[in-house]
């Protein structure tokens, strides 16, 4: 069964995310430039560090950013959630094709998603889809409890929402 | 009619934290279950599978109902909610991502630094 969500109200370039199947999500995204720069905003570190932890995701930061972004490379992320514990996300890249595709595992945990990234060009924009793919149902359903834990404010508002649904 | 209140989403995660009781979820969104038959599924003994049940109940996950001898389970609203809740708070993990990357794109725009990265 396929659940696709997108973005509530007529912005240009929706977030779109959907679930296929019991072990992948697809996140889809349009952007106004060429892949190549698109590409360059993931794969430079000093650039990639500015945007993957934006500032609404509840105080956490990242504090440390090492990408080898080519085939056999590694990459290993720290953040902070504002005190002294930081959490490692580390892996390596399986396949990097410059400007069209990015592959890499996630090897923090016992059951992590092999994630690819692919850059598409449509005339100028770039079409850009982020697919992880499980090796479990149950995996797939921790990072999701995971990435909800880590929005409380949006959870409390859909809390609020579902409450006032409720007799 | 009983009020029904919505319990904190903190006691739904927790009741979710658990592999059994997130497959118990999962077969009751198929069909509704005795506790009898979930034992029987889970391989747990029956007193095993109350608590469980009751984990979830608490959470507003399950609801159960007694008929005669038989106490059946159903998803409750927070069920059928807690999947999509989770895959909307990835979204807007990822749509504040991509607004962030957006920024950071018309900034290398407007420095006119299209070159390929070498």
């Amino acid at each position: 069964m396929n659940q696709q969500v997108s973005s509530a109200g007529g912005a240009q370039n929706r977030t779109s995310i959907e679930r296929r199947g019991d072990r992948e999500l697809v996140v889809t995204r349009a952007f106004d430039a060429p892949p190549s720069m698109v590409y360059r905003a993931w794969s430079q570190a000093e650039l990639f560090q500015r945007w993957w932890m934006p500032r609404s995701a509840s105080g956490v930061s990242l504090v440390s950013c090492d990408m080898d972004v080519r085939t056999g490379g590694k990459y290993r992320l720290e953040f902070s959630a504002g005190g002294s514990d930081t959490m490692a996300f580390y892996g390596k890249y399986l396949e990097v094709v410059p400007n069209e595709r990015i592959v890499w595992t996630n090897d923090e945990g016992e059951e992590g998603a092999v994630t690819t990234v692919t850059f598409e060009d449509q005339g100028g924009k770039t079409l850009l889809r982020f697919h992880e793919a499980y090796p479990s149902k149950e995996a797939l359903e921790e990072a999701l409890q995971g990435s909800a834990a880590a929005l409380p404010e949006q959870l409390e508002q859909l809390d609020e929402f579902l409450s006032s649904i409720g007799e | 009619m009983v009020q029904y209140s919505s319990p904190p989403l903190d006691l739904s995660f927790a009741a979710l934290s658990d592999a059994t009781r997130r497959g118990i979820i999962d077969q009751l969104g198929r069909e509704s279950a005795s506790i009898t038959s979930l034992a029987d599924k889970f391989q747990m003994t029956l007193t095993g599978m109350k608590k469980h049940v009751q984990v979830l109940e608490r959470a507003g996950l399950v609801v159960t109902q007694k008929v005669g001898r038989v106490r059946t389970c159903k998803l409750g609203k927070r069920g059928l909610e807690a999947e999509a809740e989770w895959i909307e708070a990835h979204r807007k993990l990822f749509e504040a991502r991509f607004d962030a990357l957006d920024e950071i794109i018309s900034e290398m725009k407007q420095e006119g630094s299209d070159e390929s990265a070498g």
